[in-house]
């Protein structure tokens, strides 16, 4: 696949471009995308409010504090979205290397001293002034621009990536896995997993390799299970996955209430900013990984459906733009960024109605986060400068 | 786009599609089909019922002084289970909270872990699921440092509370009479409908002892519940519902707290001044019956204790010191659980046995100074020889021989030593027609029998003890005869005897009976009953405390009322015979020393000494006694343990009473003309002291 000059090379790196062009150019933006984003993004801002609110009250502080930072933090990600979008993505391999080597870099300060633990996770670096940031969210970005390198790799006659690119970006891929496993962080981890199996695929490799990660992972899972190298914390979790009501008041806790106030939340829901669920506190972490509870109890079964379809959308035309990218390199971008979003939307929504075990996995473009924000928008930037250059024939 | 890739893209639209399916079906199963459950679990979460304790109700006088009330403390709960599920244990809170409280961690540690057979005070009989109060006189000032402070002492409350105060009107402690409280257990708990989430002190408390335990279910009230609206730290937000409290009834008493305190320093003074004489006189009752009625007007007890101790958790120490044999277990009332030889006291019951087996009632009869029973003699106090005299002259000189004499006949006439098959036995059925060897049916929940011996009991003791006689029998007692070979020699015989026949109803035994000596025992309370019976012509009550139960309000809930008395199977003549015959014992028998220069004018009493000899130890002191002698309306009897003489010290002590009732030695009478309150007195203010 050589070919996929699409008239986006000509527009989007031109040094002298008219207004037109530019005009010309948003009109080439897949709108239903942005609009699904730019829908999730306001009921997220409104959620958050409710889920911060009343505690932010109680605390004395700005009740409104949280809300106002993640506004700010919304408008920054979708300038940063548009960056993405306007640069030519294909440039972007030249910068990989950077961009892989900085995730590195951060995800190794995370296990020095320089790391910190929020919330229970040690994931983060505390930069001062309020700001910290998390370097897994990041690492994200950089796993599906890295893998789309290399397995997007313009080749001849193969259908697929060949054993050296395979293993190639296996390694690559392994170094940032590794690093965010001693975290250790379950969900990225996860995530990894599911954007390395899907681009996979998708490059159109061997079959043998995708039978033969997945046979890999599920000895490696039994392997960390019976030598006990997991925390107990996390084997706690998942007996609470299995018997929800097994110890209601310490692993199963949060599942336990988060089911309860989605639940309760019945067909129609108790109101925005109505929900005695989400104003008691009593499920943790509300604003962030537990945000879809409170969409659940205030917007009833009808709003959380909403959310469910607007970042079904998100998906949708993710593939839409896979289908259509001009290059490899293009659907593989796309491709990863699905897969990634995809398992998070799955895992994150899953683990709050009880058909997922619980992991700290923020839902996308919903959660209150900088760093998760600020991934997503350039994801979603990503999508749309996939987009913008896809083929002709469109 | 090469086919593999477009089929493996179009796979992962399926995938994608499928969980979002996925998903949404299972929302819909939550949230739609099992909404309604969800919404009743929400709702048990975001409520919590409080128990609010009801303000227990006051123990009265009978003129409606309190002798128990509730004042209000600031007190210091912990609740184990929140600590328990702290990593430490909660060490570090309580290491906190002692620091606050100015006591130590181990001191705290030892109040809050559960009391078990191996665990001593101070420990937490209750429930450990309750908070439990560790400090019960906090100042406000530390009680806010722990409230406002909520996040670094989990588990820690601090609130206002009731708890028991004692004013001890006129003096009157009555600590045995009124009882204690102490911490509910798991059980009973469970047994009572609506405590299982439990508030505080106020409802976890039960009435262990004394009144605070007989009439429980009356004082305690109804515990009232407050549903309230919580978060999630528990903190609460609001009430959604409330049912107030029912306060606990208050209980009219028929004690006098005025007697009450009169008769406790009566005891106390007479003991005092029995110790200064040499005599140990450890132990000692002084109780006050009202005759007409049957109702309690004074239960004293000696040695007694401060019942405040009991609140807000009792010291290893203090606990010991309340059931100390060196302390004289102060715990324990000796008007209702001490049993002693009645001694010549007992000699009403005997007289009557006598008139009833056909001696006559103004017969004369020989006062010897010493009368042989079988081989025995038995002789007089100090053996006086008194000569003929009448039954009236008996009682009042206190003579022993002639009771001897009718005992041993009786005895004869029952076949001696191999008994007819149904001995009469007079003097037993009568003294059990007195009551005695029975509970009195008083309204407190621990009451002696005291002991009439007769031939079954004697066959029973004897199958107890026959294998340490006979021991005794065949070893002798060496130890005794390095220091006392004489001594040694007769417990050899004795036990010899006892091994063999010691089964055997003898002559001695029937004539120690007829004197309230040997085997026998009373209680102070079923003596006084028993003269009180004697003077109102014959009725034997089951005693009462309490009055009426009456709202704080001043309702009445229900008058308390004893059962129909019995009635002593005497003669009205006798029992008139003998009041004369009692009423000269304070003139001119045994007791006038002590009486004398008492205004018998203001009030009449009578009654009869006892010195009642106890192997080993000093004699008891008793004095029952009655009056007015021609219209009797109390009884008050006195008994000091190892007190010496009746006359020495027991009746200085009941005169002492009387003279209080009466104001007969100048001051206020207690009881203006001998007159108890005939009203239900107005219920004082709230519960609790200000």
């Amino acid at each position: 696949m050589i070919t996929g000059t699409g008239v986006g090379s000509v527009e989007g790196y031109g040094a002298r471009r008219t207004w037109g062009s530019r005009l010309a150019g948003l009109r080439r933006l897949d709108w239903p995308l942005f609009v699904a984003v730019l829908a999730l993004s306001v009921v997220g801002a409104m959620l958050v409010r409710s889920a911060t609110f009343h505690l932010l009250t109680e605390q004395g502080k700005d009740p409104e504090g949280l809300l106002k930072r993640h506004i700010l933090n919304l408008i920054i990600g979708f300038v940063l979205g548009g960056v993405i979008t306007v640069l030519d993505y294909r440039l972007l391999r030249a910068y990989v290397p950077i961009l892989y080597g900085l995730a590195c870099v951060g995800l190794l300060a995370v296990l020095t001293p320089l790391g910190s633990t929020i919330n229970g996770s040690h994931s983060w670096i505390v930069i001062g002034g309020g700001f910290q940031v998390q370097p897994s969210e990041f690492a994200k970005v950089g796993l599906v621009v890295l893998l789309a390198m290399i397995l997007g790799e313009p080749r001849d006659g193969e259908i697929g990536p060949g054993r050296r690119d395979v293993l190639l970006a296996l390694a690559l891929a392994g170094v940032p896995g590794l690093l965010i496993m001693l975290q250790p962080d379950l969900g990225t981890t996860l995530v990894f997993i599911a954007v390395v199996l899907g681009m996979l695929a998708i490059s159109g490799a061997q079959k043998r390799w995708l039978f033969g990660l997945v046979g890999g992972g599920v000895a490696a899972a039994a392997a960390v299970w019976f030598f006990g190298l997991l925390e107990s914390y996390q084997i706690d979790r998942f007996t609470a996955f299995i018997n929800p009501e097994a110890d209601p008041r310490g692993a199963g806790y949060n599942a336990q209430q988060a089911r309860i106030a989605i639940g309760s939340g019945g067909a129609l829901g108790k109101g925005l900013f109505h929900g005695e669920q989400t104003s008691g506190h009593f499920v943790p972490e509300q604003q962030t990984d537990f945000i879809f509870t409170v969409a659940g109890e205030e917007l009833g079964f009808v709003g959380a459906a909403i959310i469910v379809a607007l970042l079904g959308v998100v998906l949708w035309r993710g593939l839409r733009i896979a289908t259509q990218a001009a290059d490899l390199f293009g659907t593989l971008v796309a491709t990863g960024v699905v897969c990634w979003l995809g398992f998070q939307t799955f895992e994150n929504v899953g683990m709050t109605i009880g058909i997922m075990p619980i992991t700290g996995l923020p839902l996308p473009f919903v959660s209150y986060g900088g760093s998760a924000t600020f991934a997503n928008m350039i994801a979603f930037g990503l999508l749309q400068a996939v987009h913008v250059r896809r083929r002709a024939f469109d | 786009m090469n086919p593999r890739t477009h089929f493996r893209l179009v796979v992962l639209y399926v995938l994608v599609g499928a969980m979002l399916l996925i998903l949404v079906g299972r929302m819909w199963a939550l949230q739609v089909m099992e909404g309604g459950h969800y919404k009743e679990i929400a709702a048990q979460n975001r409520t919590r019922d409080i128990v609010v304790p009801a303000v227990r109700g006051m123990i009265l006088d009978d003129r409606g002084q309190p002798l128990v009330r509730n004042r209000s403390a600031l007190v210091v709960s912990v609740n184990r289970t929140t600590l328990m599920r702290r990593k430490d244990g909660g060490e570090t809170v309580l290491r906190r909270l002692a620091g606050v409280l100015g006591t130590s961690y181990q001191e705290i540690s030892k109040r809050i872990r559960l009391c078990g057979p191996t665990v001593k005070r101070p420990c937490w009989p209750g429930s450990p699921y309750q908070p439990i109060p560790v400090e019960d006189h906090v100042d406000p000032k530390r009680a806010l440092q722990i409230m406002e402070r909520q996040e670094d002492f989990p588990g820690v409350t601090a609130q206002l509370q009731a708890v028991r105060d004692y004013p001890e009107p006129g003096g009157a402690n009555a600590a045995q009479v009124l009882g204690y409280l102490q911490p509910v257990t798991q059980e009973e708990l469970d047994k009572r409908k609506g405590l299982k989430v439990t508030g505080y002190s106020g409802v976890d408390l039960v009435g262990r002892a004394g009144l605070e335990a007989q009439y429980d279910a009356a004082l305690r009230g109804e515990p009232g519940f407050r549903k309230v609206l919580v978060d999630s730290q528990g903190r609460v937000t609001g009430t959604a519902a409330e049912q107030p409290p029912t306060s606990g009834s208050n209980l009219v008493t028929s004690i006098d707290a005025g007697v009450q305190g009169a008769a406790e320093k009566a005891l106390k003074r007479t003991i005092d001044n029995a110790r200064r004489a040499g005599r140990p006189a450890d132990a000692g009752a002084a109780v006050v019956m009202d005759v007409r009625t049957g109702r309690m007007v004074a239960m004293a007890s000696y040695p007694t204790y401060n019942p405040t101790i009991w609140t807000g958790g009792i010291s290893q120490e203090q606990y010991d010191a309340l059931l100390g044999k060196k302390e004289g277990e102060p715990l324990i009332s000796r008007v209702t659980q001490g049993q002693f030889a009645p001694g010549s006291t007992f000699k009403i019951s005997s007289v009557a046995a006598a008139v009833a087996d056909g001696n006559g009632l103004n017969g004369i009869y020989d006062c010897p100074g010493s009368y042989n029973v079988g081989n025995r003699a038995f002789r007089n106090f100090e053996g006086e020889e008194l000569g003929p005299m009448t039954l009236h002259t008996a009682l009042v000189k206190s003579c022993d021989t002639i009771f001897y004499r009718f005992a041993y006949e009786e005895w004869q006439r029952d076949g001696g030593t191999s008994p007819k098959k149904n001995p009469s036995d007079p003097m037993v059925k009568m003294a059990r027609r007195f009551g005695f060897g029975a509970k009195t049916g008083i309204d407190l929940p621990s009451e002696s029998f005291g002991r009439i011996p007769d031939r079954g009991w004697k066959k029973d003791f004897w199958e107890i003890t026959k294998k340490a006689n006979c021991k005794g029998a065949k070893e002798g007692y060496p130890e005794v005869a390095k220091t006392d070979p004489a001594r040694a020699a007769y417990l050899k015989a004795v036990a010899a005897e006892n091994c063999v026949e010691g089964y055997v109803w003898r002559p001695g035994d029937a004539a120690n009976f007829s004197v309230g000596q040997g085997d026998v025992l009373v209680t102070p309370l079923q003596l006084v009953r028993a003269y009180a019976a004697v003077a109102n012509g014959g009725k034997l009550f089951a005693p009462r405390l309490g009055v009426a139960v009456v709202r704080p309000d001043g309702t009445l809930v229900r008058r308390i009322d004893a059962p129909p008395p019995e009635r002593l199977p005497v003669d009205g003549k006798v029992l008139k015979y003998m009041r004369a015959a009692l009423g000269d014992v304070t003139k001119s028998g045994t007791a006038s020393g002590a009486f004398s220069g008492f205004d018998f004018k203001r009030v009449d009493v009578g009654g009869k000494t006892g010195t009642a000899e106890v192997y080993g130890k000093q004699d008891t002191s008793w004095f029952a006694s009655f009056g007015p002698v021609k219209d009797p309306r109390f009884a008050v009897v006195v008994m000091v343990s190892q007190g010496g003489q009746g006359a020495q010290t027991a009746a200085p002590a009941v005169r002492e009473i009387w003279e209080a009732m009466y104001g007969t030695k100048g001051g206020k009478p207690l009881l203006k003309d001998g007159r108890l309150p005939s009203e239900l007195p107005k219920m004082p203010g709230v519960g609790a002291a200000p």
